[in-house]
């Protein structure tokens, strides 16, 4: 029922039916404004559910929001705007919100307590998987999600700030306020639309106005601050190391309109003022789970911020001071007020309505909604009709953050709560209620006072300036659970009750983080914020212990729950990595040739011709160019690393296992690099471009390994040496050209024409291309006659073209990763198939690489005897013997008699191709003593693809051994 | 043969104007990075200072005499945008095209910039003619406070096109936002 | 967590490689022997407090840094450039 009539009003509909709801006000007030009490249905026994709360901790009313790939399911009712058009569902019920099948499991009641599903589905065994599990899911749990991708977006952000203010009720407006005009950065951020906490929904005064007009004031002379940033419905999540803070904020307006949903913020603050305020807990009595029956707090905000009754004649019941204030209010408003109990039995309180002191509710009745209360009070018993109860155990301050980083609250007896330990974060301090403080001058105060401090820390003068607020006592006497027959609901939202904790206690699960985990209590999505505390004192009373030894269960981030695309935003689709691409690759593209990822890489796996079926077909041709004609490859994914300096010779000895140092001028060597602990790191190539001058190639995969690695070994290792190295990967785009024809290609296209005397194999140089000064280095990854040409990017698309245009007039063509791995394997070259981290240069066949007259990384290491032993893995050639069987990559190897299992497991296949050149498979591989088996035929299985077949081991080059076709 | 053609990073993806805030390329002849030796720090700047008019800047600035630019841009590096000599000096590398730079600039421009770096960029803090390494999203970058509301970004060249795509995913959301 | 870097200032924990224990500075002679290898490359004492760690700024500036930090209380309380403290 609306108090007043609404100026402006949107439709919204709720299981299909329109409903008017105001602009501004949550859905949750809309439904109470319509008489809509009935909500959901609960998680575990389908009892029909309202709405608890009027904030962020509630518990019962979750809704789905949306439909398809937009449904958004378990939205808190109370925290979702209404909005022209919105879709609203109640969850949790089949066929219907009112006739819920599944609330038969309300009628086994006795038989569902806590243990229940352990106890009971343990056998038979096999009904588990079939039977119980699908059963269990499809009648428990919360909500669902359409199971479609979901389109909406979502952000992450960083923010930074001197002071960040979290909850912008009295205490954290006054902090905000002070710290502000003191002139540190401040971030205020609270998890409502609107600011102003508790001071929206109470009847008081603040500096001689009614408290909402001075929120409004301040609000007014925060926003107009430069320095202030104001984060409205964004709750603050975690107290992290270091200041930081993560916030969810929800996303309004025309943006959520346009599907952008949230932002997740990283807030990195100096300082943080914590002013989360606290949560009301509520009693347990016999089914205080009616719909109708709510928060006392709750009751006011819908009176008093929404001007909503939510119901035609409520009754009040509380254990403190704030249950008459409950009752003011609606009185003022003109709602009934059935009656007030108060469970203590020394207060002196009168008012226009019903009293009863020292009074207990004992019964409620209405199976979809509230109808009646039974109270026994000093005066007897009475049965109260009444459609809604507001009550109030008192209150928890929300201590959350505070004990995100092991911090645990203390108990305070005459508040009957926990409040924060100081200092458990650093940077950190908690003002107002969830410091225990609850009269709104008090939560003033000392909110101006720690955003005073604060800001002094960060050498900033601020001035305290206080508004005259109501100061008032907070009177409580401890009130958990009641007597009285029928269940006592202490979690609404995982069905947790009395008798659940009491058989925990019964057996023995007596300590609260066992209860917690034996009970699911405090365990659903609101983690217990409006339950543990209740939980806790029910079980601290079963056992005797009081309730500081009992203790709280581990508040764990996040304080709401967080959504993983919101926390993972930007990382879908193209987002997911940084793509890196080479200038040749819109060619590539365009020639049709499937890319593949080589580290953030795209390359060309193939380049399709018209015709052709399958990789291997393009394939093949492809191997064909480089071994008849000339093949073109972009090869400038390989890391390139500038070493210049004095000592560049020096540091190159040092990283490399063979010698650098006696490289001449003009030539390149290959190069073979160790990790400290004996394995090999990576290999490539050294050119000597000048007397201090270098440039080294890694592989495409080790790239930022070995730049970190030459950056430790300069920085950290040999400080002592005057050698700088420089990443240029990106400056040079560099093809491999290769193949018989390769010089005729070359000679085609390069300033000044070369031949073999001038440029033999492993020379290096500057050379003119096109206009242009470039690299040229001759060497090869394929075994043929070959060089790789380097010119600045800029020039890297144009140089592709030509040069596979080129290719094509002299039989060949571009090729792609395929048939670079099938050029290499006929080789026995090496990639990180077989550098995989796990092999040494023994086992390699390189020890010989690893240079006794000097030190280098990994020398010592690689002596080791374990690493030397001829019993390793060490890599040999597989040549496959069986007519049309192939060899795979991963496959393991046994002796030929062996049966294929792990005991009998000699070694394991690392590369492996078809060779059209040699026409047959082949592979590299991993085999106990290889070197000394050449000749025998082993057997090799690969259980994943289910080949079964025998090979022939033999050395890793299978193609011009000699190696005279790269010499020319 | 023919000449080979120059081709910039970003092709035809930019400029990029989303809400208020635009991305442009800045397009730059050369640029080399310089690593002076050990203890030569000192006469590389007196060297750069006499041939380029301006000394190695300090860490984590960007110095700019006309059309010159001295940045500061890692442990013990720096790049500038002209031809330098300094031989025996420092190590002097061609990094002409491995850099990919671009310009965004707008009212709105730190708003888009939290949305994709680690980094404080409040003016207090991040004040013109400062320079920071960082990672956008995951892409190493260099950015450059160039005014009040204007930013360089630099990534490796490779990267340009995802570097647009982060910065055009993060201006939509900003723009969304600032829409009526 | 944020980690102090003494070109850059205090960043996201991000942009850090982390290596291991500081200890890597003090690399052995060649010649120092089995034990004082296997001590070097393998052994690591896992503290309750104050350790002395590696990380590398390599989302920064690539500067290799020595990091004093307890791990208890996450507490970052200095960091050196490692080419001044191994030099």
């Amino acid at each position: 029922m609306r108090l007043h009539s609404p100026r402006q009003t949107v439709t919204f509909t709720f299981d299909g039916k329109p409903v008017q709801g105001v602009p501004g006000e949550p859905v949750a007030a809309a439904l109470l404004a319509n008489g809509i009490r009935l909500v959901g249905r609960s998680f575990k026994y389908h009892r029909p559910r309202g709405i608890l709360t009027a904030g962020p901790e509630e518990p019962n009313a979750l809704v789905t929001v949306g439909r398809g790939a937009a449904q958004d399911p378990n939205v808190r009712a109370t925290m979702l705007d209404v909005s022209e058009g919105l879709e609203v569902r109640s969850q949790n019920a089949w066929p219907s919100l009112r006739h819920d099948a599944l609330a038969v499991n309300d009628l086994f009641a006795p038989f569902l307590g806590a243990g229940f599903y352990y106890k009971t589905f343990m056998w038979p065994r096999s009904y588990w998987k079939r039977l119980y599990e699908p059963m269990i899911r499809r009648a428990a749990g919360l909500g669902a999600l359409s199971g479609q991708a979901n389109e909406d977006r979502y952000e992450k952000a960083f923010a930074f700030c001197d002071v960040l203010v979290i909850g912008a009720g009295p205490a954290g407006l006054m902090a905000a306020l002070t710290a502000a005009r003191a002139g540190a950065d401040v971030i205020l951020a609270d998890e409502d639309s609107a600011m102003g906490g508790r001071l929206l929904r109470e009847v008081e005064d603040v500096d001689g106005q009614p408290a909402a007009l001075w929120v409004a004031d301040v609000l007014a002379t925060l926003a107009a601050m430069p320095n202030v940033r104001l984060m409205p419905r964004t709750t603050v999540t975690g107290a992290y190391d270091q200041g930081t803070y993560g916030a969810l904020e929800r996303i309004a307006g025309p943006a959520h309109a346009d599907g952008l949903l949230e932002c997740f913020w990283r807030i990195v603050a100096k300082r943080a003022v914590l002013c989360a305020g606290a949560l009301e807990r509520p009693v347990a009595f016999a089914n205080n789970d009616r719909p109708g029956i709510m928060l006392a707090g709750a009751v006011r905000s819908y009176v008093n911020r929404w001007g909503v009754a939510p119901g035609k004649s409520v009754t009040v019941f509380g254990n403190n001071d704030d249950a008459h204030r409950t009752a003011r209010d609606l009185h003022a408003a003109g709602v009934k007020v059935a009656g007030v109990i108060d469970s203590r039995a020394d207060v002196q309180v009168s008012g226009d309505y019903p009293v009863f002191t020292g009074g207990r509710i004992t019964a409620t009745t209405g199976r979809l909604g509230l109808t009646s209360i039974t109270v026994t009070h000093q005066g007897g018993t009475r049965v109260i009709q009444t459609d809604c109860l507001a009550m109030s155990g008192g209150w928890n301050p929300s201590v959350h953050l505070t004990c995100h980083m092991n911090g645990r609250p203390v108990w305070r007896e005459d508040i009957a709560a926990f409040v924060p330990t100081p200092d458990a974060i650093p940077g950190m301090v908690a003002a107002g209620a969830c410091n225990g403080v609850f009269d709104t001058s008090g939560c003033l105060r000392e909110g101006a006072e720690l955003g005073a401090e604060v800001s002094r820390d960060l050498g900033f003068k601020a001035k305290v300036t206080l508004p005259q607020a109501e100061a008032r006592t907070y009177a409580i006497a401890p009130l958990w659970e009641l007597p009285g027959k029928g269940r006592k609901w202490v979690d609404y939202q995982n069905d947790v009750t009395t008798k659940d904790i009491v058989i925990s206690a019964q057996e023995n699960l007596q300590s609260v983080e066992h209860m917690k985990r034996y009970t699911t209590q405090g365990m659903a999505p609101d983690q217990g914020k409006s339950s543990n505390v209740l939980a806790l004192a029910v079980l601290a009373d079963l056992t005797g212990r009081g309730i500081p030894e009992t203790g709280t269960t581990t508040f764990r981030p996040p304080f709401v729950p967080v959504s993983i695309a919101a926390m993972g935003a930007g990382g879908q689709g193209k987002g997911f990595a940084p793509m890196r691409l080479t200038t040749s690759h819109h060619a590539s593209v365009a020639a049709r040739a499937p890319m593949v990822e080589a580290g953030l890489w795209y390359r060309p796996s193939y380049f399709p011709l018209e015709g052709e079926v399958g990789w291997r077909q393009s394939c093949d041709r492809e191997v064909g160019y480089v071994r008849g004609a000339v093949g073109v490859c972009d090869v400038s994914t390989l890391g390139k690393i500038d070493v210049q300096g004095p000592d560049a010779a020096a540091l190159l000895d040092f990283v490399y296992t063979n010698r650098i140092s006696t490289l001449k001028q003009g030539r390149v060597r290959y190069g073979l690099m160790l990790r400290e602990d004996g394995f090999v790191m990576d290999d490539g190539t050294v050119a000597r471009l000048g007397d201090q001058h270098f440039v080294i190639t890694t592989t495409t995969a080790a790239a930022g390994q070995v730049m970190r690695h030459l950056e430790f070994v300069t920085q950290v290792l040999r400080p002592d040496l005057d050698a700088r190295v420089s990443s240029v990967t990106d400056h040079w785009a560099q093809f491999a050209v290769a193949g018989p024809k390769a010089m005729v290609l070359l000679n085609t296209m390069l300033d000044e024409e070369i031949s073999d005397v001038d440029w033999p194999f492993m020379a290096c140089g500057p050379v003119g291309i096109g206009g242009v000064v470039g690299r040229m280095f001759r060497i090869s990854f394929s075994g043929e006659m070959a060089v790789e040409i380097a010119v600045p990017a800029r020039y890297g698309e144009s140089l592709f073209r030509q040069l596979a245009g080129q290719a094509r007039t002299l039989g060949g063509g571009p090729y792609g990763m395929e048939a670079l791995n099938v050029l290499r394997i006929e080789k026995g070259l090496l990639t990180h198939a077989e550098l995989h981290g796990r092999t040494t240069a023994y086992d390699l066949g390189l020890a010989a690489m690893i240079h006794d007259s000097k030190d280098c990384i990994g020398q010592a290491a690689s002596s080791r005897p374990g690493l030397v032993d001829p019993a390793r893995e060490r890599l040999i050639g597989l040549r496959a013997v069986e007519e049309g069987r192939r060899l795979t990559a991963g496959a393991h190897l046994f002796a030929r008699e062996a049966k294929a299992i792990s005991a009998n497991d000699e070694g394991y296949v690392t590369s492996a191709c078809y060779s059209p050149t040699l026409d047959c498979y082949l592979g590299l591989a991993f085999l106990q003593h290889g070197p000394e088996r050449h000749g025998e035929v082993i057997r090799m299985v690969d259980h994943l693809r289910g080949v079964d077949t025998l090979a022939e081991v033999c050395a890793p080059v299978f193609f011009d051994p000699e190696g005279g076709r790269a010499r020319g | 043969m023919a000449r080979l053609i120059a081709l910039g990073p970003f092709a035809d993806l930019l400029p990029v104007k989303i809400g208020t805030v635009t991305c442009t390329e800045i397009v730059r002849d050369g640029l080399w990075s310089v690593a002076p030796y050990q203890g030569k720090a000192e006469a590389v700047s007196a060297q750069m200072q006499v041939q380029l008019g301006l000394g190695l800047s300090a860490v984590n600035r960007r110095d700019v005499a006309g059309e010159t630019i001295c940045q500061w841009i890692g442990h013990g590096q720096w790049l500038v945008n002209a031809p330098v000599a300094l031989d025996g000096l420092a190590a002097v590398t061609d990094q002409s095209d491995g850099w990919a730079a671009v310009a965004i600039a707008g009212d709105a421009v730190t708003d888009v910039l939290a949305r994709l770096l680690p980094l404080d960029l409040r003016a207090g803090v991040f004040a013109t003619g400062q320079t920071a390494r960082s990672l956008l999203d995951q892409m190493p970058v260099s950015i450059t406070r160039t005014g009040a509301q204007q930013f360089e970004i630099m990534v490796m060249r490779s990267m340009a096109a995802s570097l647009v795509q982060d910065l055009t995913v993060a201006m939509s959301g900003v723009a969304a936002r600032d829409a009526p | 967590m944020r980690i102090n870097c003494p070109h850059c200032g205090e960043r996201d924990r991000r942009e850090f490689y982390y290596m291991g224990d500081a200890l890597a500075l003090d690399r052995p002679a060649r010649d120092a022997g089995v034990e004082a290898w296997d001590d070097y490359l393998h052994n690591r004492d896992n503290p309750a407090g104050a350790t002395r760690d590696l990380w590398y700024h390599e989302g920064g500036c690539g500067a290799w840094i020595v990091v004093a930090r307890d791990t208890v209380s996450h507490a970052v309380q200095g960091s050196a450039l490692a080419a001044k403290v191994a030099s």
